[in-house]
């Protein structure tokens, strides 16, 4: 399959990120387009650098050094909400969930649905559960929207989790090891939900440590190490051992 | 962009949780209500004077005067938050109230023409627009509650200090500044106005204590604001989990100002429906209030480590406390042993919650 957008604009373009932490250098003159209806896989050792990228990418952090740019635009984010008012949504690692409220109030999080009584918004119910629900239905995940955070299984709450991302029409999706804590048959429909959101044309990217994951789905492969990057191959130019060699640094850059 | 489904889903590998384990039949609430009833039923046939007519009153009187700052201390509860101020709101609100409504109603005090007048005979004050003073001082109370609430939200919530730490301080001044504003003597509640004042706060309707009616104005109030508006559904997310209420966009630091800021306008119009029944401001008055306040809200299922909790488990808890205070009484046991049940029954509400979590 050809990377979508090969010829297009790139929805998300970094140039030059460099993020310091006082004395620390987390990252160090990263470049990286990711194209619409593209899956890129961000790959990288503890500490290389993946996580730091991913939160300024989602407005967590403001780059030290280089631009961002979205569809086109420079953008600056200072907080989450300004990266997902433009269409970035994050699926995060402990996947931000309020354990004591159901699957349906988790999904809509931030951006409930109301309706007007005169002056006053009330929380719309129904159409959130009926939503809720139906996204549900597309991740192929058996979870009610009315039942608690608290008394569901791992799978479940990464579905809740990345049902938030499908409310919006998000144009990139970072997923940050999403399929780590899942089981084998949770960890297929986490990928072909991925497949689901490549045909939409939704950019997806994807930070796992999951070898077989990441060439299941991905398009091409980014390799972090150290605060930069060392390889940005299309997956059929590289190989698991190739990508890690890379990771461990046992190859420099490819 | 709705994807078309293959199948419907199905639910085949997961059940669905049954009515009893759900909602308010799954909580402590639930349970310290049932125990409430049972309470009441032993009540009834341990003292003939128990469902009189006159004790009911004074009993919905009673938990009614600690039941609306409940109300608001449960919202800090739910967002893992606690308010010690509780106890000196009360009073420094009531406090402002009855001197605002004194001089107000004095000529000569400053702003004072605005609302009173002599009358002919020169020693009568007549307000010029009955009901105004009282208006303007029970605002002047709520406000003064509002202020210290936002200062107690902004240290916590902006600065980042611990509630516990912020809030015991707070006590303390706000303590310290109603002895300071009153010379240690309280103060009154006068004037023309006054006998309004008495007939809205300690007054009854058709024989409902007013209190009580205020009260369950006010908890249905924020039984919806709790359930059916957003605004109800951050304040169990920042309990729940603080930094997703953060990364999903919910304006943390407004909301739980908010919260602080509810809490101390239900603490001074408490200290101001007190002070009512008491005929004064003493300024001693609802000291260690807090304590109580605290109980009853933890009892009726208020979880300190946030994320849970209700209206009507506010309710409850003030009840099943006033309940058991009434019941000693009537049984002639001596009040000293009411304090000992208190922490008795605190500890076993939460033991029988916690016993129940596991089961489950």
């Amino acid at each position: 399959m050809e990377t979508a957008g090969a010829a297009g604009q790139p929805v998300l373009e970094l140039m030059g990120i460099g993020k310091e932490f006082g004395a620390i250098r987390a990252l160090h003159g990263v470049d990286l387009q990711v194209f619409p209806g593209e899956v890129v896989g961000l790959m990288g050792d503890n500490g290389a650098g993946k996580s730091t990228l991913v939160k300024i990418i989602a407005g967590n952090f403001r780059p030290t050094q280089g631009e961002v740019r979205f569809d086109g635009n420079a953008v600056h984010f200072y907080r989450p909400i300004d990266a997902r008012a433009v269409g970035i949504e994050v699926v995060y690692q402990d996947l931000a969930l309020a354990d004591n409220l159901t699957a349906a109030a988790n999904v809509f999080l931030g951006r409930e649905l109301k309706r007007k009584f005169g002056p006053f918004a009330f929380l719309d119910h129904k159409a959130m559960a009926a939503r809720a629900l139906e996204l549900f239905g597309e991740l192929r995940s058996e979870t009610r929207p009315h039942d608690l955070v608290k008394q569901m299984s791992g799978g479940q709450r990464q579905a809740v989790a990345i049902a938030r991302t499908r409310l919006s029409n998000a144009k990139l999706v970072m997923m940050d090891e999403p399929t780590a804590a899942i089981s084998v048959r949770q960890v297929e429909q986490v990928l072909s939900l991925i497949h689901r959101l490549k045909e939409q044309g939704v950019a997806v990217m994807l930070i796992s440590h999951r070898m077989p994951d990441v060439f299941a789905v991905c398009d091409r492969v980014v390799v972090m190490r150290r605060g930069e990057k060392r390889a940005d191959k299309s997956i059929r130019d590289t190989s698991p051992e190739e990508v890690t060699a890379l990771i461990t640094g046992a190859k420099e850059a490819a | 962009m709705a994807m078309p489904l293959e199948s419907p889903i199905s639910f085949a590998n997961v059940g669905r949780i049954r009515w009893w384990q759900r909602g308010i039949f799954a909580s402590q609430t639930g349970y310290v209500l049932l125990a409430l009833l049972g309470l009441l039923i032993a009540m009834h046939f341990a003292s003939p004077y128990f469902f009189t007519q006159g004790n009911m009153q004074n009993v919905a009187k009673n938990f009614s005067f600690i039941a609306i700052a409940t109300l608001g201390i449960t919202f800090v509860i739910i967002t893992g938050g606690i308010d010690l101020s509780v106890g000196s709101m009360m009073c420094f609100s009531a406090m402002i109230t009855s001197m605002v409504m004194s001089g107000l109603s004095t000529p000569g005090m400053p702003g004072a023409f605005l609302f009173v007048h002599l009358a002919a005979d020169g020693k009568t004050v007549v307000a010029n627009v009955p009901g105004l003073i009282l208006l303007v001082s029970i605002l002047a109370g709520l406000v003064t509650a509002l202020i210290v609430g936002l200062v107690n939200g902004f240290c916590i919530a902006v600065l980042g200090l611990s509630p516990f730490v912020t809030t015991l301080g707070m006590l303390s001044i706000v303590r310290g500044l109603g002895y300071v504003v009153s010379n240690g003597r309280g103060s009154f509640p006068g004037g023309p106005d006054a006998d309004y004042f008495y007939a809205l706060t300690s007054g009854d309707l058709f024989g409902v204590p007013a209190p009580f009616i205020y009260l369950v104005i006010l908890a249905a109030v924020m039984a919806i604001v709790l359930h059916h508006t957003s605004f109800g559904r951050h304040v169990f997310a920042l309990g729940g989990n603080e930094k997703a209420a953060e990364l999903t966009g919910i304006p943390v630091v407004r909301v739980k100002i908010e919260v602080y800021m509810i809490c101390a306008l239900a603490a001074g119009l408490q200290g101001i429906i007190i002070s009512g029944w008491l005929g004064s401001a003493p300024a001693n008055m609802a000291t260690s209030y807090e304590l109580n306040v605290i109980a009853a809200a933890v009892i009726g299922g208020a979880n300190l480590a946030g994320g849970v909790g209700g209206s009507l488990g506010a309710i409850v808890g003030c009840v099943l406390l006033e309940v058991i205070r009434n019941g000693l009484v009537l049984a002639q046991v001596s009040s000293y042993w009411q304090q000992t049940l208190v922490g008795v029954i605190i500890i076993l509400a939460v033991l029988v919650d916690r016993i129940r979590s596991r089961i489950t």
